[in-house]
């Protein structure tokens, strides 16, 4: 089906790490999510495709609780991460976030050098007890990020300064620094040129060793290549989820078909 | 509209590219006209600041330099400590009168001995080139080493107002003629010691150390207790209205909710931005004066109006800068699992820094510029003392500020006090441009950083 090329993976059951029953979002008065249910699991690349303005960015902060930032909103039904309601009122959100690390649409490096940039989660968390340590977390989380042998040399120069790719990368070793059992990537390659992408894909899919990682996105392409499982949203509703090949190959929903075969979005 | 520009369904006419239309050359023309007008009013605005600046520096650069009268002075023992004791009370008996009886016979006795004499100038008339000042400026300094009495010592003290004035060109023989307080034969011995060195213009220190003095002694009046409480006041609005707008600015764009009573103090903060400072002085002096009985003319006082008056201004600028912050940061530290404060503390107000110290500063500048409060609670008061140092209550001990003092001088009768007035000007605005510098190294310097 066009150029999407759905290779063969082996999607064996795995544990679920989110459990989402009956979400519905409000902003104000809008109905911005309705009805979704969803399970995602671990060590797999889930994607969330759909239309602009179709409810997957704001259904993807509502796994980190970053709309609790936004006045108006107002979430309702069970969102559970390893079978705890992240919604309940003895979840402190903060503790959440370390746990759910979160990727930008644009790269938003901190405007600290490169190792501070890396150091700061770790360093709020308390991950570290010295240097020493901290150092290596730093290492580590760039060397995961695939950016540690272009960056080794200049840790301390400015984060801002390193090209959009690199920069996206650097968000993506900051997100990992803490540890999180989930990354979620909200469209991370959108402000990326083609090369970038590739190399922010080839990265997505080793992260999937690890953790469980949700990415919306807006490119068909890039859901087929680096998911294992799709969810497609339309008008705030969970239109389908299933299988990517079974998505982009046998889709149940015609709203799917036509969105993939470029009808509607 | 031409007739061309409506055929052939509206569409532009045909043309060269190489030859204007009469619509071009209108847009053109209007073009440059637009231009013309904006650079007229940018050499306006520069020629009147000129003359502006040209008119107080050339009235006011004189005040920097003054008039001395060096003479030997013989501190006659049966003059100054008749009991013989050198007791301080016995000292104290002794007025200014005395000392200025004993300068004047000195000051007489030297120039004849220098051979410096005009006829037709009496005695009283010779004591008086020298200021009224001096002999309280002897008697401080017999009163502080008493072993003095008896020596004879070279004492330098200031000339009276007039001999300042002719040294600077402000007092002529022909302005002498009507004048009472001096006479062209006193300009004419003024003359001779100046040829002889003992009528000297130096560097008007005094200027910025002493404090005012009384309409009969220009020559003695300085800015020392309007610089103290001045830099009394902005150490004082500094601290009390840096933390409290960034605290209100912080808390209004970070943590408020957005709702009807929030939109109601936003509203009032932008109009008490653009409240008369005055009121500001009559709120003042009703609620820190008379309500809660501070003292008047106290530079704390004036520093808590001046907070009031400054920290509409200070919310405003820091508030534009924090939502100048890009909300991706935000967004960022959020991700990471910062917690709110920390987003704000680590990362929002570092980058708004920059924004807020240029805020803080111009309004402090402002601040140190304004009058009108300071008019009513006391501070145009005539303060002889210099307040005492802030560990031993100084802030509220009486004081002027700069401004205040320019406005006291203005309004004295003697021109010399203008000339100090332009003087105390010039003072202030060098201190509004340093502040401006500094505003602009701390931008410059804070945003170099990323």
């Amino acid at each position: 089906m066009y150029d999407t090329q759905v290779t063969e993976r082996a999607v064996d059951s795995k544990k679920i790490k989110f459990q989402c029953r009956n979400v519905q979002v409000y902003y104000g008065s809008t109905h911005a999510i309705k009805d979704v249910n969803v399970d995602i699991e671990d060590k797999t690349v889930t994607a969330f495709i759909g239309p602009s303005g179709c409810g997957k960015s704001t259904f993807l902060r509502c796994l980190n609780r970053m709309n609790d930032t936004i006045d108006s909103c107002r979430v309702e039904g069970d969102i559970n991460l390893d079978g705890k309601n992240i919604y309940d009122h003895d979840v402190d959100p903060v503790q959440l976030r370390a746990k759910v690390g979160m990727v930008f649409q644009k790269p938003n490096p901190f405007p600290k050098s490169i190792y501070d940039n890396v150091a700061y989660g770790p360093k709020i968390h308390g991950m570290a007890r010295n240097k020493a340590e901290l150092d290596e977390i730093v290492e580590k989380s760039l060397r995961r990020a695939a950016l540690w042998d272009e960056v080794k040399d200049r840790l301390d120069t400015p984060g801002t300064g390193l090209s959009g790719g690199q920069q996206q990368r650097l968000c993506i070793a900051r997100a990992v620094a803490t540890a999180p059992e989930v990354l979620l990537m909200d469209e991370p390659c959108s402000a990326l040129d083609p090369i970038a992408t590739a190399q922010v894909e080839e990265l997505i899919d080793e992260l999937k060793q690890r953790y469980s990682v949700v990415i919306v996105t807006h490119s068909m392409q890039q859901a087929a290549r680096v998911s294992q499982r799709t969810a497609f949203f339309h008008l705030g509703d969970l239109v389908e989820f299933d299988d990517t090949d079974t998505i982009f190959t046998n889709p149940h929903d015609p709203r799917t078909e036509s969105y993939i075969s470029g009808r509607i979005g | 509209m031409t007739h061309a520009m409506h055929d052939s369904d509206g569409a532009r006419p045909k043309g060269s590219m190489f030859v204007e239309d009469a619509h071009t050359r209108r847009r053109n023309r209007a073009e440059a006209r637009f231009r013309l007008y904006g650079l007229a009013a940018v050499t306006i605005s520069l020629v009147v600041l000129a003359v502006m600046l040209i008119t107080i520096f050339s009235d006011g650069v004189s005040s920097f330099r003054q008039a001395s009268v060096t003479f030997d002075v013989t501190l006659e023992e049966e003059a100054l400590d008749p009991e013989e004791t050198r007791e301080r009370s016995d000292l104290m008996r002794v007025t200014t009168i005395g000392y200025g009886n004993l300068l004047g016979r000195q000051l007489n006795a030297y120039l004849e001995r220098r051979g410096l004499t005009v006829e037709g100038v009496s005695d009283r008339d010779v004591a008086a080139l020298i200021s009224r000042d001096a002999p309280a400026q002897l008697r401080d300094m017999v009163l502080a080493d008493p072993s003095l009495i008896g020596e004879t010592i070279s004492f330098k003290v200031l000339a009276q107002g007039r001999i300042d004035g002719y040294l600077k060109g402000r007092v002529t023989r022909d302005s002498a003629l009507r004048d009472v307080n001096i006479s062209p034969e006193q300009l004419e011995l003024a003359d001779l010691m100046r040829e002889a060195g003992v009528l000297t213009v130096g560097f008007n220190w005094g200027f910025f150390t002493l404090p005012d003095a009384s309409d009969q002694r220009p020559e003695a009046a300085g800015l020392g207790v309007a610089l103290i409480g001045s830099a009394y006041m902005m150490l004082l609005v500094l601290v009390m209205c840096l933390p409290l707008g960034v605290a209100a600015s912080i808390y209004l764009e970070e943590f408020a909710p957005r709702n009807r009573w929030t939109d109601l103090i936003e509203v009032n903060i932008s109009n008490l931005a653009a409240v008369p400072s005055i009121v500001y002085g009559i709120l003042g002096l009703a609620v820190f004066i008379n309500f809660m009985a501070l003292p008047l003319s106290s530079p704390l006082v004036g520093a808590l109006v001046l907070t009031l008056m400054t920290l509409p201004t200070v919310i405003i600028a820091t508030r534009a800068a924090i939502r100048a912050v890009p909300p991706s940061i935000r967004d960022a530290a959020l991700g990471v699992g910062a917690s709110k404060i920390q987003t704000v503390f680590h990362h929002v107000l570092p980058q708004a820094a920059p924004g807020i110290l240029t805020g803080t500063i111009l309004g402090l500048a402002n601040a140190l510029g304004e009058t009108a409060p300071l008019l009513l609670i006391g501070m145009v008061a005539f303060v002889d003392n210099y307040p005492a140092s802030p560990l031993e209550g100084g802030f509220l001990d009486p004081a002027t500020a700069l401004p205040v003092q320019v406005y006291g001088w203005a309004s004295r009768a003697d021109a010399a006090f203008i000339e100090r007035s332009a003087g105390a000007i010039i003072v202030l605005l060098a201190f509004l441009f340093a502040m401006n510098i500094i505003a602009i190294i701390l931008r410059r310097r804070f945003e170099r950083r990323w």
